[in-house]
């Protein structure tokens, strides 16, 4: 699914990624952890091709060339960002931008786009799994909305595009205890043996819901240590010192 | 590419650019008693009305043109313009659409305002203007059944001449400023609305102004009465070709709503802007001016500025009237080197009376857009209230948004409301727009579109999605 071969970012002459190997397969679930500041959102946006980096190495993504793709031809092609700060965007309905979202997704990919009340029985759907109170869904995108909010809105969104690869960065960072375990069971859901998932968090306990095949430990823009689930306990435990 | 090529991608920018080929009439050039004398003749105009423009004409004559507005351009030659150009077809006045040229119905088709009856819109009536003449008016008899007067100001000259005398001039008057006073002289065609008493216009009325002939100046003059207890809403539309000069266009409009009568005015202007490099486009300079006259009665201005090289107006209300409301909600988008200086003037007179001013002006490219507004509560206006809301969003670092908000409160008891942001589109928020499927385009529409969506709300249904569209294609090409 995805192949990161010393993958180097740099912004601003500052470099943040240094020689990155990453290799995920389809179906698999894997979970990166580190200390703040160490390149973990700078990974998340150069694979969604965020502007602004300079970037070297190589990383395919369903046997293309990833780096060569504008950010919303990934997006057609099944990436999906979870932001660690989901943007306000003020006026924007946001069911409407969820609407516009996926059917400009279904469009590129040359699919049939949802009408109004195909879309409307969808997202009602999603947002009572995810116990998403749906009022919220009329109110302007992110505007007002709390911490957790937010993070559950990325997710909703998440559920509904139904992406081939979910970058999840610190979603579970500022949702309350019920939240975390419906997020997960969300994740959950969309696992699948042809969808696959990069968790970034900080801690261990998003991993006892979402059980990842793999973790790793980035550490000043380099994955110094990659192990099962058990590593994440580890970490917990004994901190990034011991690694560093 | 190859001259249609080129053609095609430039119809592309801005679709309404097209000409129609048609052999006009038309005054001898210039500005002078003689070419007044002819336009009032060509349209059969009784001697009074012919007075009038003389009027103006003298009035004009010790006038300047105004030059305190933000956007400067070259000296207008008024002597190098024609002020009436008609199609010739349009001499002897069709009786009805079959006897119409089929090119101007043609033309109208193509902008998407078909004429004849089987594909006439839905619910609305259009009274269509070309260069100096309305050339058709739908749906007249159905209006008319309820007392509803809706045609052209020179058939209303002709036929109603005793509310045209009562109300011309009633508004703006004769010797207002330079552009109004021109216009007075030399004003062409427009329309005119009468809705009497107690009468609920059953459908939205609407004019499309054409500019289409060459070096000929556009004179609009609209004049709408709305009697006691009455409601009427009013669109307007305008395109015209793309051509390298520039063309004046100088519209009076005047607006009167007597006891508990309430006008909506809706404007939707897509003159040509001129291409990229600001070249050519319209010079759209226009009085707008609504009086509550009577007690508890509403007007109240939308617009959606999208076209034209210079747009420069002030849509006001006079609040006359005790208990009177009145509204002004306006979008201005100047992208490339377009440039804007609107706004309006509300005139407290009356006790009770409101306001209200939403404006959301939108620059890229290296265009330049001021929001200029006066607020002005006289001695008399007891428990007068404005509120003021002024947003300005930014795409890129070369275009400016300026904020110009006047106050005169001579009464204690009133209460002012201002406030005015500005923002830019952020590159996180073009960003997560882009990462969730959109385009830059679209995500730039989107954007866009939220900002201005309290403003986008005003227009009548119909026209609200068209409006949403032009939103976006106004701005394409302005990020990335
Ligand atoms: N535009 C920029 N210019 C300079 N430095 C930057 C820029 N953007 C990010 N950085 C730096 O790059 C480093 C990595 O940032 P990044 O956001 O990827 O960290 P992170 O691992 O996600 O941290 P956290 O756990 O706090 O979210 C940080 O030191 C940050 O300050
Ligand atoms: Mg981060």
């Amino acid at each position: 699914m995805l192949e990161i071969k010393d993958l180097k970012a740099k912004i601003d002459n500052k470099e943040i990624l240094k020689g990155l190997n990453l290799e995920i397969k389809p179906g698999e679930v894997h979970a990166i952890m580190g200390p703040n500041g160490s390149g973990k959102s700078t990974l998340s946006n150069v694979l969604s091709g965020k502007k602004g980096y300079t970037v070297s190495g190589d990383v395919r993504y369903l046997n293309e060339n990833l780096l060569n793709l504008e950010i919303e031809e990934r997006a057609h092609k099944g990436i999906f960002l979870a932001f660690q700060y989901p943007l306000e965007i003020p006026g924007v309905n946001t069911n409407i931008f969820l609407k516009t979202s996926l059917n400009a997704i279904k469009k590129a990919r040359g699919e049939k786009e949802l009408d109004a009340i195909e879309f409307l029985k969808l997202v009602k759907k999603k947002a009572s799994e995810l116990k998403f109170d749906e009022k919220i869904l009329s109110r302007q995108l992110n505007v007002g909305f709390s911490g957790g909010e937010k993070k559950k809105n990325e997710i909703l969104q998440m559920s509904i595009l139904n992406p081939k690869l979910s970058i999840l960065d610190e979603t579970d960072s500022g949702l309350d205890i019920d939240a975390l375990k419906i997020v997960s069971e969300g994740v959950n859901a969309l696992r699948s043996k042809e969808s696959s998932f990069l968790i970034i968090t900080h801690y261990q306990r998003l991993l006892e819901y979402i059980k990842p095949d793999f973790v790793h430990v980035l550490i000043n823009g380099q994955i110094v240590k990659s192990g099962g689930s058990e590593l994440a306990l580890e970490l917990e435990s004994k901190g990034y010192e011991s690694l560093s | 590419m190859d001259a249609r090529e080129k053609e095609i991608e430039k119809l592309k920018d801005y679709k309404y650019g097209f000409s129609t080929d048609i052999e006009n009439t038309r005054a001898p050039k210039g500005l002078n008693e003689e070419v007044i004398k002819f336009i009032s003749n060509i349209k059969k105009e009784p001697r009074w009305m012919l007075d009038w423009r003389l009027k103006a004409f003298e009035r004009l004559k010790q006038l300047k043109e105004p030059n305190w507005q933000k956007p400067k351009y070259p000296k207008i030659d008024y002597q190098d313009l024609y002020y009436y150009s008609a199609p010739k077809s349009m001499d002897d006045k069709p009786k009805s659409l079959d006897e119409l040229d089929p090119k101007l119905l043609e033309t109208y088709k193509k902008l998407g305002i078909p004429l004849q009856e089987q594909a006439r819109l839905n619910g609305i009536a259009v009274d269509a203007v070309f260069d100096s003449v309305s050339v058709a008016t739908t749906f007249k008899g159905e209006l008319n059944k309820k007392g509803i007067i809706f045609c052209s100001m020179s058939e209303a000259i002709q036929k109603h001449p005793e509310l045209v005398k009562k109300y011309l001039g009633s508004v703006i008057p004769l010797s207002d400023h330079y552009f109004a006073t021109l216009n007075s002289a030399v004003f062409t065609d427009g329309s005119f609305v009468y809705i009497p008493e107690g009468v609920r216009c059953p459908m939205e009325l609407s004019t499309y102004f054409r500019i289409n002939a060459t070096e000929t100046g556009q004179f609009e003059r609209t004049l709408i009465i709305a009697d006691k207890g009455s409601y009427v809403s009013y669109l307007e539309g305008c395109t015209a070709p793309m051509r390298d000069e520039n063309q004046l266009h100088a519209a009076n409009v005047e607006l009167i709503a007597l006891d508990d009568a309430e006008i909506k005015y809706s404007t939707v202007q897509n003159w040509y802007p001129g291409d990229k490099n600001g070249k050519g486009g319209i010079y759209n300079f226009v009085t707008k001016r609504g009086l509550c006259k009577g007690k508890n009665s509403k007007i109240s201005w939308t617009q959606v500025e999208t076209g034209s090289a210079i747009t420069w107006k002030y849509p006001s209300c006079i609040l006359k009237g005790d208990n009177s409301v009145g509204e002004f909600y306006s979008i201005a988008i100047t992208n490339n080197h377009q440039k804007a200086d609107t706004g309006t003037k509300m005139i407290h007179l009356g006790k009770n009376t409101k306001s209200k001013i939403i404006s959301k002006g939108i620059s890229a490219g290296f265009a330049d857009n001021t929001y200029r507004g006066l607020v002005d509560i006289s001695k008399n206006a007891d428990n007068a209230r404005n509120f003021t809301q002024c947003d300005s969003l930014l795409m890129g670092n070369k275009c400016g948004a300026h904020t110009v908000p006047y106050i005169k409160n001579k009464n204690s008891s009133s209460n002012i409301e201002h406030e005015a942001t500005t923002s830019k589109i952020s590159d996180e928020q073009l960003f997560y727009c882009n990462q969730r499927g959109l385009n830059q385009e679209e995500a730039v529409s989107l954007i866009v579109n939220g900002f201005c969506k309290e403003v986008l709300q005003q227009l009548p249904m119909e026209f609200a999605v068209e409006a949403q569209k032009l939103v976006g294609i106004s701005l394409e090409g302005s990020v990335g």
